[in-house]
């Protein structure tokens, strides 16, 4: 043992439940980053995730934290209501697009404007995961979805909603940004992303967005390897990547 | 009264083979009901339905007690070996299931759906070759004409040009067993 | 037979609305009853009508609020989680007298619960689940055929008395197929001189503030239909009833296994009938006191901790003993538990 070297260890605030996750979906890594970046910031024991309605509603399951459920759409002002209560506690909202700009649409904006000292990380794969592949908010224009059974039309429902850029028009969030894990180069980008937001938190600086551009190849119909170039492709062109706002700088 | 359930990997097929198990035996004038297991269990794991056949109308079309179980894999054969009724029939997919099922109470067929599938040109068919073991051993359920005709009527139209693949290895199936 | 369609219970639902001439419907996403919007969004364009996906229950409820009140059939869909969202917009309608058809594909609770069939829905369905004093008729169908047959009839209903009309299925139905013979349209028209955008300067709302006792006397408005519904909207199916010592009393799903426990009680000489309510708003009181007179005993089976039990109660009125025998949760309870119950009165 002792001629061994520990190069890869799971991440302490992680838990040892096997995700449910389908092959290639991105759910997984994302909450990875989330473990390691409190890992590092020694916040293990003092965080509260809020788990979305949505394919992430176990991610209390995953992560060894305190969890708490919100219904669907509600994570901002449950987390509101928590941090109001436990200001010396990081607080995360993790969302779906369905989530988070749909049915939730008033609580994100609401919390955002009120600069809650919270941790929003949103999850954005363009589809409804969890109840087998809706049309979401970010379904792109042409996409396929069982109720845009021959693509989206934004004639007719308008165009996907761009998260950061919204959220950007408000006055009190500190930090916006928008990442993407569809590759290992990325991937440490959106580590980066996250680690700052929660970091934000602890230091007390107010609300922080960071929109993680994800896969769900199941309910897009392609192999996960088609998935990230999809995303590549199709996403990033429309979604931007990069800091939309950092008060700090 | 049969009471079937259709059990595999979520893709193998299994809830459309008992749709269309349950097309064929409607279109013989039979009352059938067909229940899929539905949503986040489906995740990953297995998948089943329920189908029951009858003469006579249907009070409950929930399976708990099977006649005719028909297992494409291996934790489907775990799950639901030890439910079948006693005198009941199990079709088990031999080419990925390695163990021998247990029960002496009942009538056991194997079969290697995925070989059969596989060496009629598709790796998809393997619920086909179940469906084709499943007619011979309960030929009262439906014929093969009308398991033909279900396949137009419960395939998406797109997917009608696989139909001659399904036939072949329904047909295959169908004469395997002796 | 040629004619029979092998029809999911939410695909049912779905082309009996169009079939009725709805051509607006108004969803948001929830299992168990993804197929009703799905299908929706693909059928309703072919006829010319409009699917919109919203971004949320409420408002959802609130686009049926508006194409109701524009004089169209309309309607939306959900599940348990989804059905409360709607109550506020359901008191709404109720208020506004705007007739529209909900369709409540129930799931285990409380809070976000499962996904499995339940009937823990039925208090929040005939009692109101919004604020004031309102009523909403509440129609049970047990099979696919019903489904189709009662969202048909649903939209006659709502039109003829200007309210809202749920059907109140449960995941097992939702996800179930079997054989449907679609049903024909009425052919029955109802003049909508109330609505909006028809050149009458109408006004749709739900405010009174005068005179001081206008809402009570709206309230009595209301009660008048309400009076009426309950004289002339009653459905229930009794089976095996006449020479029965027992009666089962259960609706939707847990009717049907109640149906396999008869059948297997009466093979063993047990003498077994049952009671279906199909109208859980109005309850059919009357014929179900009716039909449990000089029995020993009523077992009311549900899908819940006992919900419609008050009113089987309270139409038996302690004339017999009333049992209770259900699993809540989402779980479905079997003929053998029926069975061993009724074998434990011999
Ligand atoms: C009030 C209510 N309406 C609908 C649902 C059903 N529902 C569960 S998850 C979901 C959407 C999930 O999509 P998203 O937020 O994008 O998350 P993903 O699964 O894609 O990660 C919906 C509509 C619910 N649980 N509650
Ligand atoms: S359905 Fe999509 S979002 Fe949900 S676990 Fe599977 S891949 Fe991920
Ligand atoms: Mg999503």
């Amino acid at each position: 043992m002792n001629n061994e070297e520990l190069i890869y260890t799971k991440s302490k605030s992680m838990t040892q439940r096997e995700t449910h996750y389908c092959p290639g979906c991105t759910h997984g890594v994302v909450h990875k980053l989330i473990a390691e970046s409190l890992d590092e910031i020694g916040m293990v024991d003092n965080a509260i995730v809020i788990a979305p309605v949505g394919c992430a509603v176990l991610i209390y399951d995953y992560l060894a934290l305190d969890g708490v459920e919100a219904a669907h759409g509600r994570a901002p002002a449950v987390a509101t209501g928590i941090k109001r209560v436990h200001p010396d506690k990081l607080v995360i909202s993790y969302q779906g697009d369905g989530d988070l700009l749909a049915i939730g649409m008033g609580e994100t904006i609401h919390a955002a404007n009120r600069g809650e000292n919270i941790t929003v990380i949103f999850v954005n794969n363009a589809i409804y995961g969890m109840t087998g592949g809706q049309m979401a908010p970010t379904t792109m224009p042409g996409q396929k979805t069982t109720t845009t059974q021959s693509g989206r039309e934004p004639d007719d429902v308008g165009m996907p909603i761009r998260a950061c850029e919204i959220i950007n028009t408000l006055d009190r969030p500190v930090y916006i940004e928008r990442v993407s894990c569809h590759n290992p180069a990325n991937i440490n980008k959106a580590k980066k992303a996250i680690k700052k937001a929660l970091l934000n938190q602890k230091e007390g600086k107010g609300y922080s967005f960071v929109e993680v551009l994800a896969t769900c190849p199941t309910n897009w119909g392609l192999t996960p390897k088609k998935s990230y170039e999809w995303l590549e492709s199709t996403m990033i062109p429309y979604y931007p990547l990069g800091v939309f706002r950092d008060k700090e700088e | 009264m049969e009471k079937i359930i259709f059990a595999g990997f979520g893709g193998q097929g299994v809830i459309s083979a008992g749709k269309l198990l349950a097309i064929a035996s409607m279109r013989e004038g039979k009352e059938v009901s067909h229940i899929p297991s539905y949503g986040a269990e489906m995740r990953g794991g297995t998948a089943n339905c329920a189908v029951v056949v009858s003469d006579d109308e249907i009070a409950s079309a929930i399976v708990h007690k099977p006649t005719i179980c028909i297992v494409l894999n291996e934790p489907s054969l775990d799950k639901f070996e030890s439910l079948i009724e006693s005198g009941g029939i199990l079709i088990y997919n031999s080419s990925i299931i390695n163990r021998k099922p247990q029960r002496e109470d009942i009538k056991i067929y194997s079969i290697p759906c995925n070989d059969i599938s596989e060496h009629n040109g598709s790796i998809r068919a393997a619920n086909m070759a179940a469906l084709g073991a499943l007619l011979k051993v309960k030929p009262e359920l439906a014929t093969m004409e009308s398991m033909k005709m279900a396949l137009v009527e419960g395939i998406s139209e797109r997917n009608h040009k696989f139909n001659p693949t399904n036939i072949k290895v329904m047909e295959e199936a169908y004469s395997y067993l002796k | 037979m040629k004619n029979k369609i092998l029809m999911k219970g939410n695909e049912a639902a779905a082309e009996a609305a169009v079939i009725a001439g709805c051509r607006y419907y108004f969803g948001y996403p929830i299992t168990p009853q993804n197929e009703i919007p799905e299908y929706m969004s693909k059928r309703l364009p072919e006829v010319g009508g409009t699917f919109i996906q919203a971004e949320s229950e409420t408002a959802a409820i609130n686009m049926v609020f508006g194409a109701s009140a524009a004089g169209a059939r309309s309607m939306t869909s959900s599940s348990s989680p989804g059905i409360s969202l709607k109550q506020e917009g359901i008191s709404y309608l109720a208020a506004a007298q705007l007739p529209c058809v909900v369709i409540n594909v129930s799931r285990g609770g409380p809070g976000l619960g499962n996904i499995a069939g339940s009937q823990g829905d039925y208090f929040q369905a005939t009692r109101g689940g919004g604020h004031g004093d309102y009523r909403t008729i509440v129609l049970a169908p047990a099979n696919c055929q019903e489904i189709a047959d009662l969202t048909l009839e649903a939209f006659d209903l709502a039109d003829e008395y200007r309210m809202v009309v749920m059907i109140l299925a449960d995941g097992f139905l939702g996800q179930m197929s079997e054989p449907v013979v679609l049903p024909k349209p009425s052919g029955k028209t109802f003049s909508k001189e109330w609505a909006v955008g028809i050149g009458n300067k109408n006004k749709v709302a739900s405010l009174i503030l005068s005179p001081e006792d206008g809402l009570t006397k709206h309230n009595y408005v209301l009660k008048d239909i309400y009076d009426r519904v309950e004289e002339s909207v009653i459905k229930y199916e009794e089976y095996m009833i006449e020479d029965a010592d027992y009666i089962l009393c259960a609706y939707g799903s847990s009717a049907r296994i109640c149906k396999q426990a008869i059948q297997e009680l009466r093979a063993q000489g047990i003498k077994v009938g049952s009671f279906r309510p199909i109208t859980l708003w109005p309850f059919p009181y009357k014929e179900l006191k009716k039909a449990t007179e000089g029995k020993k005993r009523v077992l009311t089976v549900e899908m819940s901790f006992g919900q419609m039990l008050e009113d089987v109660k309270l139409s038996v009125n302690g004339t017999i003993p009333v049992d209770f025998y259900g699993i809540p949760g989402g779980m479905i309870p079997t003929p053998e538990e029926i069975v061993e119950r009724i074998k434990s009165y011999e």
